[in-house]
């Protein structure tokens, strides 16, 4: 997968990459920033992203954890309670399970708790998604159930600009921060001319159109991408939201592009049911219903443990021509 | 004298049964002293007591079940004195009401789209009733599907103002919108006259063919053969109706303009077609229209008559296509196989719509409808 | 800070008046408490710590001011052994804006950034890793604190006490893990739910070097904690007490005890505390006739205190329900 054409004169950077160089900045611009993680040193992160950090900051600031998602989440925010400004990788969401006790009754109520006298500067990166055919427990997107928790924000960066500069952002956020790196972004290469410094407040619009809105965000914007080409050949602009914050939602840059084009898709690589899906329709249904001319569809993964064969796989999550199906069915064609 | 009470252990204890005293009257009691046993959902509780004094009277019998805070014994106090607990006081503040939660404010109504209940657009196409001319009942003014049912029914109340904002409103967005073309023919009627008289002449006057009814017979059928003109130009571009309903303008005294729909006038005979027209005429002065008439029509005829001028050339209603204009008929010189002849004659017009088609389109209607004219019979 | 002085307790009578004091303010600060949750002034739940309060007191005397605690949900003692006032712990338990959390935790979430008191945490095992990285911080901002971390018997089945010991032991993390061993978690006891139910032996395990005090005991516990504080400041890595206690009242206000006997209650109430501090201190000469008196006096001054402090406090207004929920104005 590539990310759209974007001008061809900066050196080849990968989503990987990019990510590498967020932390290289963060590490080097700030002596309380560590990072700790299964496998982020010697093995170099279980998707290559941390590769040579342990060469060129040390064990001290590069820190392999044991196989104790609870315990070094949890060391994490205990080391923001205690002024340094943790970045915990968890190799997969499915695993992020494990700390979910430290992430939900900890991290996101610790300030509240206490009545505002502390804070979790912390954030926690995930790799999240399916396509690489690794089944039930290591595919599944369940930032939704994250971005359901008051006390943390969530972030999914989908284009090359927002996986090298979020993490900067979230690490100036003095919340704790979730981080959602889509596993089949990790090789999209492009250039990052005229990127710069982005704010973890707004959703974007990659794509401008009237007849219909598609709301995407992290692996699913470049299928989204792709089928609003399709549609523009049919002579349908549709118009594409990247959403980048999960939570909080940017609710205003969703209902000002529905309430032109009276139409939306959402597409989450999350299940349906109960999803993070259903609360940016249910947001529609509050803030823009008398301008609807269709009821709000979804194209979600199917209701199913995502299965190991490619083509089962494939089935399972959402694909551009469901995507062009649900845009025109908006549109009563 | 203070009172022992039924305590409570628990949010979710709301009773308990008293099951052992274990101390009698006339007994000292301190502070911390185990007194009685309480059965409660969970089991049996030893409850103690926080005042120091000597039991007085035990005031519930083993095996009665009493609410939390009912007293279960009087205690009076020695020495320490320890006054009697007090009615507990509402723990939480007073007034405490759900926090509303946060409403998103409803849009005001955009130009040319009122703001309405997806029920009610759709029971508003279903019954042809136009939003436009409603006054909303529902959250911030919106339309909802009572609002519309009540308009399908109510017989309509003719609002001079109101029907001004409509007409500026629709015109104005067609000037706007709509790139028109415009097309003029002179159409020689003295044949289609002469039949007419005819026919007329057998006839009381309230059966009367009038000249309205074979030239929209001919705007009807010069249609069949040219659909770009007749139809609906939406959000999907351009569709072209199957059915010809033409809507007919009216003026209304008083000031106004309608123009509601006769349907499928392409089928009609021509009497058949004056009746209507009669009929639409009557209702339409005296409020009596039904809204589909006046939503359908997928032409506009506008036919100036015998007081009117020599040639008119109209806006298009949207979100229809084309609008035909029929000037006044008048005895014009006409010249035939190189005489000069006075003839009977009408310009007629047509204003179309150039994304829906063009003016060679148009050129061919007009002389469709001018063939049509010259056999008034075949109509 | 290795040095004799600082290791040994000072056994002077004023230190052993003041473990006295320490342990009848929160003895009587908890009876309080219950005669209020029976009056409905109190509400959530209620963990009375009464029988084990020498751990709190004999533990808190061995820290620092710059050393971070980290709790359960049976923490009044400790709040108040570490120096968080009894105002703000009973308007806490009120939940009045007043309270310690600003009412927003209640009796099982006290918090006090002056004292660096980390909480109130109510899952059991969760405070072990917050202590992991608490002392993770200390060690890389080249601090001289330690991560105090105070936990039941009951947390041991919990993966999170196995991955916390190992994971600080396995970076020499400044952190003194204190078990409260008081034999039932809830209702359950210690044999019924360990395979192995001598807590040091498991520490041991992770190479942590492991002690197991009488938590009855209070000169024993400080004894005990200055060392292990030493030798943690010495760079020793995490230091694991296990001590052994015993709680008087049931689990929480409404609980039968179904799952123990009144004997075994009352043999375990020979070896209250407070008690043997009072009868070592007389053996010794260090309790004075009236000493007792006078500090029930002032104790009972202060909790009547904090009661009018709560009554008179005031609730939060709605209109910041959602307030600490994020830093700054977050939409939700």
């Amino acid at each position: 997968m590539t990310a759209p054409p974007l001008p061809k004169q900066g050196p080849e950077i990968s989503y990987r990459e990019a990510v590498r160089e967020a932390i290289r900045e963060a590490i080097l611009g700030d002596p309380r920033v560590f990072l700790m993680g299964e496998d982020v040193g010697r093995y170099g992160g279980c998707y290559a992203v941390t590769k040579g950090l342990l060469e060129e900051f040390g064990p001290e600031r590069i820190r392999d954890t044991p196989l104790s998602e609870s315990a070094f989440v949890g060391a994490g925010i205990g080391a923001a309670l205690g002024g340094m400004r943790p970045i915990v990788e968890v190799m997969t969401v499915n695993f992020s399970l494990l700390a979910l006790d430290q992430i939900v009754n900890n991290a996101a109520t610790l300030r509240h708790m206490s009545g505002g006298q502390f804070e979790v500067p912390l954030v926690i990166r995930m790799a999240t998604g399916a396509g690489r055919q690794l089944a039930a427990q290591h595919s599944h997107s369940l930032e939704g159930w994250y971005a359901h928790i008051p006390g943390i924000k969530v972030l999914a960066p989908a284009t090359l600009e927002d996986a090298r500069f979020m993490l900067g952002a979230a690490l100036a956020d003095p919340n704790p921060v979730l981080i959602f790196e889509h596993v089949m972004l990790y090789n999209m290469t492009g250039t990052l001319d005229g990127a710069g410094p982005v704010d973890i407040r707004s959703a974007k619009v990659r794509r401008v159109g009237r007849d219909v809105t598609l709301i995407a965000y992290g692996g699913t914007l470049f299928k989204t991408l792709i089928a609003a080409e399709t549609l523009a050949k049919e002579g349908i602009e549709a118009e594409v939201i990247d959403l980048r914050v999960l939570r909080p939602l940017d609710t205003g840059t969703i209902l000002a592009s529905v309430r032109r084009t009276r139409r939306a898709v959402i597409v989450d690589e999350g299940w349906r049911s109960g999803s993070l899906s259903a609360e940016v329709s249910a947001r529609i249904t509050e803030g823009a219903f008398w301008d609807l001319d269709a009821p709000v569809e979804r194209v979600c993964s199917a209701e199913v443990p995502i299965p190991y064969p490619r083509h089962l796989e494939e089935a399972a999550l959402p694909q551009p021509p469901g995507i062009v199906a649900a845009a025109k069915a908006t549109l009563g064609r | 004298m203070a009172e022992f009470r039924m305590p409570s252990l628990g949010a979710d204890m709301v009773a308990g049964t008293l099951v052992e005293w274990l101390r009698r009257p006339g007994d000292r009691v301190r502070r911390g002293d185990i007194v009685a046993v309480v059965e409660t959902q969970k089991g049996a509780i030893e409850i103690e007591i926080f005042q120091d004094g000597v039991i007085e009277r035990l005031l519930v019998e083993v095996g009665t079940t009493v609410p939390v805070g009912t007293p279960l014994a009087l205690v009076s106090g020695i020495g320490v004195g320890a006054p009697a607990a007090p009615t507990p006081p509402p723990l939480r503040p007073e007034a405490v009401v759900q926090a509303p939660a946060p409403r998103v404010p409803i849009p005001g109504p955009q130009v040319g789209r009122p703001l309405a209940s997806p029920a009610a657009r759709r029971i508003a196409q279903q019954f042809g009733v136009d939003l436009r001319a409603l006054r909303g009942t529902g959250p911030g003014g919106a339309i909802v599907s009572a609002d519309v049912e009540q308009a399908a029914k109510a017989p309509r109340r003719f609002d001079p103002a109101e029907m001004r904002r409509a007409i500026g409103a629709a015109m104005a967005r067609s000037k706007r919108e709509i790139p028109h073309y415009y097309l003029s023919t002179t159409i020689d009627i003295t044949v289609a006259q002469r039949w007419m008289e005819a026919r007329n002449a057998e006839r009381p006057p309230p059966q009367r063919l009038l000249l309205a009814a074979p030239l929209l017979k001919a705007v009807a059928l010069a249609l069949r053969g040219s659909p770009e003109l007749n139809g609906y130009h939406g959000e999907r571009g351009f569709e072209p109706s199957p059915a010809i309903h033409i809507g007919v303008a009216i003026a209304i005294r008083g000031g106004g303009l309608m123009a509601p729909a006769i349907h499928d006038v392409d089928k009609l005979g021509v009497d058949e077609l004056m009746a209507k027209l009669r009929d639409l005429g009557m209702r339409a002065r005296s409020g009596g229209l039904r809204s589909s008439e006046l939503s359908d029509s997928t032409i506009t005829v506008t036919n100036i008559g015998e007081r009117g001028v020599e040639a008119v050339f109209g806006i298009i209603y949207p979100p229809q296509v084309a609008l035909v204009g029929l000037g006044k008929p008048m005895e014009r010189p006409a010249v035939i196989e190189g005489k000069v002849l006075p003839r009977r004659t009408i310009v007629a017009t047509l204003s179309a719509d150039h994304r829906a088609s063009d003016g060679h389109r148009g050129a061919l209607f007009l002389a469709e409808m001018d063939r049509l004219l010259q056999a008034p019979e075949q109509l | 800070m290795t040095d004799a002085h600082a290791i040994k307790p000072h056994l002077s009578r004023e230190h052993l008046l003041d473990l006295l004091r320490e342990m009848v303010r929160i003895r009587r600060f908890e009876e309080k408490c219950a005669e209020l949750y029976q009056q409905e002034k109190i509400r959530g739940f209620l963990h009375l710590y009464i029988g084990e309060e020498a751990i709190a007191v004999g533990a808190m005397r061995a820290l620092e001011p710059g050393d971070a605690v980290i709790a359960t949900y049976r923490e009044h003692g400790h709040a108040l052994a570490r120096g968080v006032s009894m105002d703000a712990i009973m308007a806490e338990m009120y939940g009045k804006i007043e309270g310690c959390s600003r009412g927003r935790g209640g009796s099982m979430h006290l918090f006090d950034a002056a004292t660096r008191f980390y909480g109130g945490n109510a899952i059991v095992g969760g405070g072990l890793p917050l202590a992991v990285g608490l002392g993770l911080a200390e060690k890389m901002q080249k601090r001289s604190g330690l991560a105090a971390c105070f936990f039941g018997e009951g947390a041991v089945a919990e993966g999170e006490f196995h991955e916390s010991l190992n994971l600080s032991e396995l970076w020499k993390l400044p952190v003194l893990f204190v078990c409260e061993n008081n034999l039932y978690a809830m209702g359950t006891r210690l044999e019924r739910s360990e395979s192995q139910p001598d807590i040091h032996v498991k520490a041991q395990s992770y190479n942590v070097p492991a002690e197991v005090v009488d938590g009855m005991d209070v000169v024993a516990v400080e004894a005990a904690m200055r060392k292990a504080v030493a030798a943690i400041r010495s760079g020793a890595g995490p230091i694991l007490l296990e001590c052994r206690t015993y709680r008087f009242r049931a689990h929480s206000m409404f609980d039968p005890q179904l799952y123990r006997e009144k004997a075994e209650v009352e043999e375990w109430k020979k070896r209250d505390p407070i008690d043997r501090l009072l009868s070592w201190m007389r053996q010794s000469g260090a309790l004075h006739d009236a000493d007792l008196a006078a500090i029930e006096a002032a104790v009972a001054k202060e909790v009547d205190r904090s009661v009018e402090f709560s009554e008179s406090g005031k609730w939060e207004k709605l209109e910041t329900l959602t307030a600490d929920v994020y830093a700054g104005e977050v939409p939700p």
